[in-house]
């Protein structure tokens, strides 16, 4: 019963400010409102018991992602203070289509059925998932290549920014 | 003898009876004790923060041959009262074109984002708010928080020189977060687990980190500086040139929210080089590691040591410059503690099945000459850049002649 | 208990919320927050179907993570390229960056 209330609180606050992240017209408050969702989600990992998964998530997110919206979002500023729509001609249509997509996947996740778990699995005594974690990342036969290529992008995206940013002079 | 050992746990039960011949369900009447706790845990750390007050004023006082408060109480030790009653009675301006929300969010979540690092301290082997897996990084999550809170701050008062301040803060958080975490990711090694708990509890066996990883511990302090915002790194408020930073726009109780945060938030970094290099809650004192009370005595004296020691950097050392800042980061402290980290790695694997006495001599000599390296490295470095400074001035000079 | 469909449908709102903010979005900066939704979205679904099938293993998670990697990155070059096209168009809405079209 407690897990559900913390649910549908979770879902809440995420769809919630999700909404107001795709239609306030300030960026700085959509950043802010992205923040908001970005936390619910983190608390819904942690209610997963994926706690480095949650608290990665605020340090990734929170602390680096949404901080450089925001000061993206400053440096850009003059286009704040358009008091125009901040939608294109095409809003209704996208409206539509994301609907659609929504009613698709509601469809395809209710025809799952009684295919789907309704309960969490158990979690095997003496196992913890961050030491699985931890050895599944760099363990040759799991999936250490794949995490060394997401470092390798990382690397190469970061190089790219700076060089794409630098004020050429 | 329980009353010595686990206190909290004799308070649950007394008040779990107490509720349950209320005739309020088991479940219930948990809920509701760990929220006393965790309203008590607060209160306690509040009212430690209305003392921080005195003590800084007073340190500060004694570092420039002053005598500091010494009107109200013995030693002016209740000077905090009138200070607190001036800022609840100062008018409370909401600066016109600011942003309420955020202008007004911004000092809660400041001083929320040190609260929430009580939640990871270990204040006792029994009294913990919560054994996190993930403490360690749950410590950098807090900070993640910390930084929103100023950039809100800076972004919502509309004033420059609040955004100028915010800008330079974000830039030394975000940068110093990273030495940080690697100086974590020592202890972390060393122990073998990211809880905080798990790694105070590690040093009872196996010595105090200090003496394992001193360079680590030395990196975790300057970035913990840093992530502080107190000199040499207080470009954030630089009095100087933008007058008070961030949080130029505050008054009143909202500004004493910022104050406060910042100076729990040393010592509360304080308690943290103590709990993770230091020994936790079994050293000095060793009795602390089955008395409650002699733990959390240790953990506070320690905390109060090292909050000591960030006051004296910062009334001794002066404001840096931000490329300097954001220089000494990237060129200096980010590859030695990157470097560190992996000396520190092949070491531990070297040595750790030596035994007690190889393995902690081994690595406390393994970082003696990293460090001397690193400082024979710097003064070369040192050298060359002052004669070629000097270089031309004597040509000059010779051809004057 | 929560079913394991409660999270489904959550991540697939999210999902489409994301897809509205990038299909509706004048400015280029918005359009990278609705991406950002729907990459969360999807590390709803990894998380949970991890925690669901089978804890021990961790291919949810590792994706999770890899996610954030990319998510990072994406941020990174993407607000670069923001910038620095707004440093010589001026602009930053997403229509008026028409120099391709013919």
């Amino acid at each position: 019963m407690g897990a559900q209330i913390l649910f549908f609180l979770c879902a809440a606050l995420i769809l919630i400010s999700a909404i107001m992240v795709v239609t306030v017209r300030n960026l700085i408050h959509a950043a802010l409102w992205l923040i908001a969702t970005l936390f619910g989600a983190a608390l819904l990992y942690a209610s997963l018991d994926a706690s480095f998964i949650a608290v990665v998530q605020v340090v990734v997110y929170i602390g680096a992602i949404a901080i450089m919206f925001i000061f993206a979002v400053m440096l850009t500023r003059r286009e704040l203070l358009i008091k125009t729509d901040q939608t294109n001609a095409n809003w209704p249509l996208a409206l539509g289509l994301s609907a659609v997509m929504l009613v698709a996947l509601g469809y395809v996740i209710g025809g799952f059925g009684v295919t789907l778990n309704t309960t969490p699995a158990a979690i095997p005594a003496g196992v913890d998932p961050l030491t699985l974690l931890g050895k599944a990342l760099l363990a040759p036969e799991a999936y250490v290549l794949p995490f060394e290529v997401a470092s390798v992008l990382l690397l190469a995206a970061m190089v790219g920014a700076v060089y794409v940013a630098m004020n050429k002079k | 003898m329980n009353f010595w050992t686990d206190p909290i746990k004799l308070a649950f039960d007394g008040l779990m009876g107490l509720f349950s011949s209320w005739g309020m369900a088991a479940d219930a009447a948990a809920v509701v004790i760990n929220l006393l706790g965790i309203v008590g845990l607060i209160s306690a750390v509040m009212v430690l923060d209305i003392l921080l007050v005195w003590v800084e004023r007073k340190v500060v006082a004694r570092f420039q041959d002053r005598l500091g408060p010494n009107r109200v109480g013995p030693w002016g030790i209740l000077q905090p009262f009138p200070d607190i009653i001036k800022l609840i009675l100062k008018e409370d301006i909401t600066p016109a074109g600011a942003d309420k929300v955020a202008f007004n969010l911004a000092p809660i979540l400041s001083l929320g984002s040190v609260l929430f690092l009580w939640a990871v301290v270990p204040l006792a082997a029994t009294i913990y708010g919560v054994d996190l897996n993930v403490g360690l990084l749950y410590l950098v999550a807090a900070g993640a928080v910390g930084t929103l809170s100023i950039i809100m701050a800076g972004w919502s008062s509309n004033n420059k020189y609040a955004l100028v301040g915010a800008y330079r803060m974000v830039a030394n958080m975000i940068s110093y977060e990273i030495p940080m975490v690697v100086a974590l990711l020592i202890p972390t090694m060393l122990a073998g687990t990211m809880s905080i708990k798990g790694i105070s509890d590690f040093q009872l066996e196996h010595g105090l980190f200090f003496f394992l990883t001193p360079l680590g511990a030395l990196l975790f302090l300057i970035s913990a500086i840093a992530e502080l915002g107190r000199s040499p790194f207080d470009l954030n408020e630089g009095e100087s040139e933008i007058v008070a930073g961030f949080h130029i726009e505050y008054s009143g109780m909202k500004f004493g929210l910022f104050y406060a945060g910042e100076l729990l938030h040393a010592f509360t970094f304080g308690a943290f080089v103590g709990v993770l290099f230091f020994g936790g809650y079994a050293f000095p004192l060793p009795w602390g590691a089955t008395n409650a009370f002699v733990a959390v005595f240790n953990v506070l004296f320690k905390g109060m040591v090292f909050y000591w020691v960030i006051m004296w950097v910062k009334y001794t050392v002066p404001r840096i410059r931000i490329d300097h800042m954001l220089a000494f980061n990237w060129k200096f402290l980010v590859p030695v503690s990157f470097t560190l980290l992996m000396v520190t790695a092949i070491f531990h694997s070297l040595l750790k099945d030596t035994g007690f006495w190889p393995y902690t001599l081994g690595m406390f000599l393994v970082n003696l000459i990293f460090g001397w390296l690193l400082l024979e490295m710097l003064r070369s470095r040192g050298r060359a850049e002052r004669e070629q400074a000097e270089a031309p001035s004597t040509a000059a000079q010779a051809a004057h002649h | 208990m929560i079913p394991l469909s409660w999270y489904l449908f959550l991540s697939a709102a999210l999902f489409c919320i994301g897809l509205y903010g990038v299909l509706a979005r004048k400015n280029a900066i918005a359009i990278l927050l609705g991406v950002e939704l729907m990459l969360n979205a999807v590390n709803i679904n990894l998380v949970a179907f991890w925690r669901y099938l089978d804890p021990t293993q961790m291919g949810g998670q590792v994706f999770a993570i890899i996610v954030f990697a990319v998510a990072a990155a994406e941020v990174a070059v993407g607000l670069s390229l923001v910038i620095s096209i707004y440093r010589t168009r001026g602009t930053v809405v997403a229509d008026e960056l028409d120099m391709m079209k013919w």
